[in-house]
């Protein structure tokens, strides 16, 4: 792994696009930062985590986006450069302080890094946030590559600086999951210490001061757009009279594709970095003269829109496309050979690259879908549950590794639309049906937007059951610390907050903490909260076997099928589905690699064929 | 610099963005632009995982279907589902070593016979390297070095723009000292036997 705190400016890396920023806030000077963690942005607050105490400055992992946003809010008015990273829906829940810090804006550099997820890889919607760049009126600037991605964090610091206003950077998966060649530069050195001037009629917005403010946001927006304008960073590169006005990711897929079609002198292309406010004359001047030209941008037609606009204003009516039904689409992430292809067939050139092979031959493909790991206590948990509740009851389920837990045999989750969303909708399905209701939320998703709704489950006298799945880690994005956590295992000097004693005192009356890896316990334990009416919590504590084995070396204790004993149910296959069993001549084996022997199988069995294997058997 | 498009495919846990990032080390070293671009998320969760390396002048650092020069495949299922991004004149490198998926064992979906995917792969592409990078790994001594061995013999096969010597060397900066020598010795294994194939 590079070191990116100690290596010299000068030096070329090969960084992940994340890592980049990282390097890129060190560089600025960052001296405050705070993260809730969120794929594909995780890797910048991982970073930070890692090299904090090395590179000597601050950071804190977030209960959520809107607080972390709050909290480098604070510190940026005190005059620290500060920063906060998010994916897009992330920005969501950071979206009320965003709206009003862009009024009040900020004494030292604050960047906001946002990542979008076209295509979904790990999100539950693919949202283009460039919108809230034009709904906050917060500069937007877009990098390309890793080495953008280092030297425009640094950028955007300056740059938020200059205008006292927030600065967002934004990338994609594909940027923040790449690695490229980073040339390092210097350290700046900035104030660790901010100094706070009382001005209550320039911070506190109540609506007299508000209103105000929205002027000076309309100043410095105007102020913005001069230095978008002027900025080399939105570049024209060759000449010709055709036109290709692109941003982010897609910029490399453009130029690839004009270089291997043969375009690059007929083909003249305007790279965006600024994507709010954009560079107008600078467009109006690529688009004057041009016979046509072709908007390429993932997403939603935020640019083709703009530049509609404005080439409208001026009476220019050339032929300027972007998403059409034969163009470019608003789903999903491009790739460079569509990009080429479309480029093509708007300028009317042959695409010359190679054809895909004939596969209607091959056959069809067992599946490899993501699952939960061998020993993973959620598995136990849904399997208790689903014994005390029926596989009837509604299961609103929320954002974690245990939402695979939607996929058969499971089959435990019913309505997922956001983080914190199982608790609260928990109240609509109870309320408008008359089937029994239990919720599932992580341990980290309950801390983050899980409370809120629990308050207003039991002052609302609401009837269901919710599951705290407390595995003690932020599994799923890769075992960030969170409150619930054990802080003294980790070594981490962060106070530990008890999720049993905070649900107790939100005013939950019926609470219980099980193990799950107890079935016969727990499945009794959910039986009895099913029957109380009202708000019940049942807290489901086992640490995650991936993220405990940091800790406690696990036991070489596996389990076999006793082949005498097994009389081929498959109970524990088609019921359990643990990933370690595996079929061989129409029995159930399993396999002692992948085994951590929890033992919660061999409660399963109805023959008790499943036993401890012999040391040395 | 002409540009050679590299996919590696293989499952969790099998160490794929490790081979793929030494490569990218290794070409940074040797001066060569290189992208390398990684899937993450669920690679600890026995999914499929992929990641591709571009060595050359090219600026996209990912792959198209139809598009990878080399695919080098960790599991012959995966290798197989990964031929979208092959052309008629695409290198394929695969381990033979099967690592069946879990919808297999509950019974969705049948993992294809050995002799067919091979028989499906000779038949699509120009050429096939095929052996089993397990049973190398554990001759090295190291049952987890089934990335450094498909490494080697990628080194062995493709016409690469970065040379061996480079390659051990990024093994050598990043590797624990107590897998080095297992690992040079998985990575000459793979090398072999792609030369030999």
């Amino acid at each position: 792994m590079p070191d990116i705190v100690a290596e010299k400016p000068g030096r070329k890396l090969l960084l992940l696009g994340n890592e980049a920023i990282a390097r890129g806030a060190l560089e600025a000077g960052v001296v405050f930062a705070s993260s809730y963690p969120g794929t594909p942005s995780s890797e910048v607050p991982d970073t930070f985590f890692r090299i904090k105490d090395q590179a000597g400055f601050y950071f804190e992992y977030a209960t959520n986006e809107k607080v972390a946003l709050e909290t480098v809010a604070g510190a940026a008015v005190a005059g620290v450069r500060a920063m906060t990273t998010c994916k897009h829906v992330g920005l969501n829940v950071a979206a009320d302080p965003l709206m009003t810090l862009a009024y009040v804006g900020v004494n030292a550099g604050l960047v906001i890094y946002n990542a979008d997820d076209p295509s979904l890889f790990s999100s539950q919607n693919e949202q283009d946030n460039r919108y809230y760049a034009k709904l906050s009126g917060l500069p937007m600037i877009e990098p390309t590559n890793a080495q953008e991605l280092k030297d425009l964090t640094v950028y955007a610091f300056d740059l938020s600086e200059e205008l006292k206003l927030p600065v967002i950077l934004r990338s994609t998966t594909r940027l923040a999951h790449s690695r490229g060649a980073v040339k390092l530069g210097p350290r700046k050195k900035t104030q660790k210490k901010g100094k706070f001037t009382k001005a209550p009629f320039s911070y506190v917005t109540v609506p007299a001061v508000a209103r105000r403010l929205h002027a000076v946001l309309l100043d410095k927006q105007a102020q913005a757009a001069r230095i978008s304008e002027a900025s080399p960073l939105n570049k024209v590169i060759g000449r010709g009279k055709w036109g290709v006005i692109t941003n982010g990711v897609s910029f490399n897929y453009v130029m690839d594709a004009l270089a291997d079609l043969g375009l690059k002198d007929k083909v003249s292309v305007l790279k965006l970095v600024w994507t709010n406010p954009l560079p107008e004359r600078k467009i109006l001047s690529f688009l004057k003269g041009k016979e046509k030209v072709l908007v390429v941008e993932e997403l939603e037609p935020f640019l083709e829109d703009s530049i509609k606009v404005i080439a409208q204003a001026k009476g220019l009516t050339l032929p300027i496309q972007g998403k059409a039904r034969n163009l470019f689409s608003r789903l999903y992430e491009y790739d460079p050979a569509q990009v080429r292809r479309v480029v093509a067939r708007y300028f009317k050139v042959r695409d010359r690259s190679p054809r895909p092979l004939d596969l209607s031959d091959l056959p069809a493909l067992p599946n490899r879908p993501p699952n939960l790991c061998p020993g993973c206590p959620h598995r136990m948990t849904y399997y208790a549950v689903k014994k005390a509740a029926g596989p009837e009851a509604i299961f609103p389920s929320d954002i974690g590794c245990y939402t695979l837990g939607l996929l058969p045999p499971i089959s435990m989750a019913d309505f997922l639309i956001c983080m914190g969303s199982s608790v609260s909708s928990s109240a609509g399905f109870s309320r408008a049906q008359d089937k029994k209701v239990v919720a599932f939320i992580g341990d980290s998703t309950f801390f983050h937007s899980g409370i809120t709704g629990l308050v207003n489950g039991v002052h609302n006298n609401h009837n269901f059951t919710l599951v705290i799945l407390d595995n003690g880690t932020t599994a799923m994005t890769g075992h960030q610390p969170h409150p619930g956590m054990d802080t003294e295992m980790a070594g981490l000097p962060n106070t530990h907050i008890d999720i049993e004693s905070l649900v107790k005192g939100l005013g939950v009356k019926h609470v219980a903490v099980v193990k799950p890896r107890n079935l016969k316990k727990t499945q009794a334990a959910v039986e009895e909260a099913l029957k109380f009416k009202g708000v019940s919590v049942i807290i489901s504590r086992e640490i995650c076997p991936l993220y405990g084995r940091r800790f406690v070396k696990p036991k070489k204790m596996t389990f076999t099928v006793d082949l005498a004993k097994c009389t081929n149910h498959r109970d524990c296959l088609t019921t359990f589905a643990c990933p370690a069993f595996y079929l061989e001549g129409g029995k159930v084996y399993i396999d002692e690699n992948l085994c951590i022997g929890c033992a919660v199988c061999a409660q399963i069995c109805p023959e008790s064929a499943i036993v401890p294997r012999k040391v040395g058997g | 610099m002409a540009t050679l498009r590299i996919v590696f495919v293989g499952v969790g846990g099998q160490g794929n963005l490790l081979a793929s990032r030494l490569l990218g080390e290794a070409a940074l070293q040797a001066g060569v632009p290189v992208q390398v671009s990684e899937i993450h998320g669920m690679a600890q969760r026995g999914g499929v995982v992929e990641s591709a390396v571009v060595l050359g002048d090219a600026l996209s650092p990912i792959i198209s279907p139809a598009q990878a020069d080399v695919i080098v495949g960790f599991e012959p299922a995966e290798t197989l589902r990964a031929l979208d991004k092959a052309n008629r004149k695409t290198l394929v490198i695969t381990s033979t070593s099967k690592l069946p998926p879990f919808t297999v064992a509950i019974g969705q979906g049948q993992y294809p016979e050995m002799d067919q995917v091979l028989g499906l792969l000779e038949k699509k592409v120009r050429k096939v390297i095929a052996f089993d990078a397990l049973e190398k790994a554990v001759e090295a001594g190291n049952v987890l070095a089934v990335n450094m061995v498909l490494l080697g013999a990628l080194a062995g096969a493709a016409k690469l723009p970065v040379s061996r010597n480079r390659i051990e060397q990024a093994i050598r900066s990043e590797t624990k000292k107590a897998f080095l020598e297992t690992n040079l010795k998985a990575f000459d294994l793979g090398f072999e036997a792609a030369r030999a194939a």
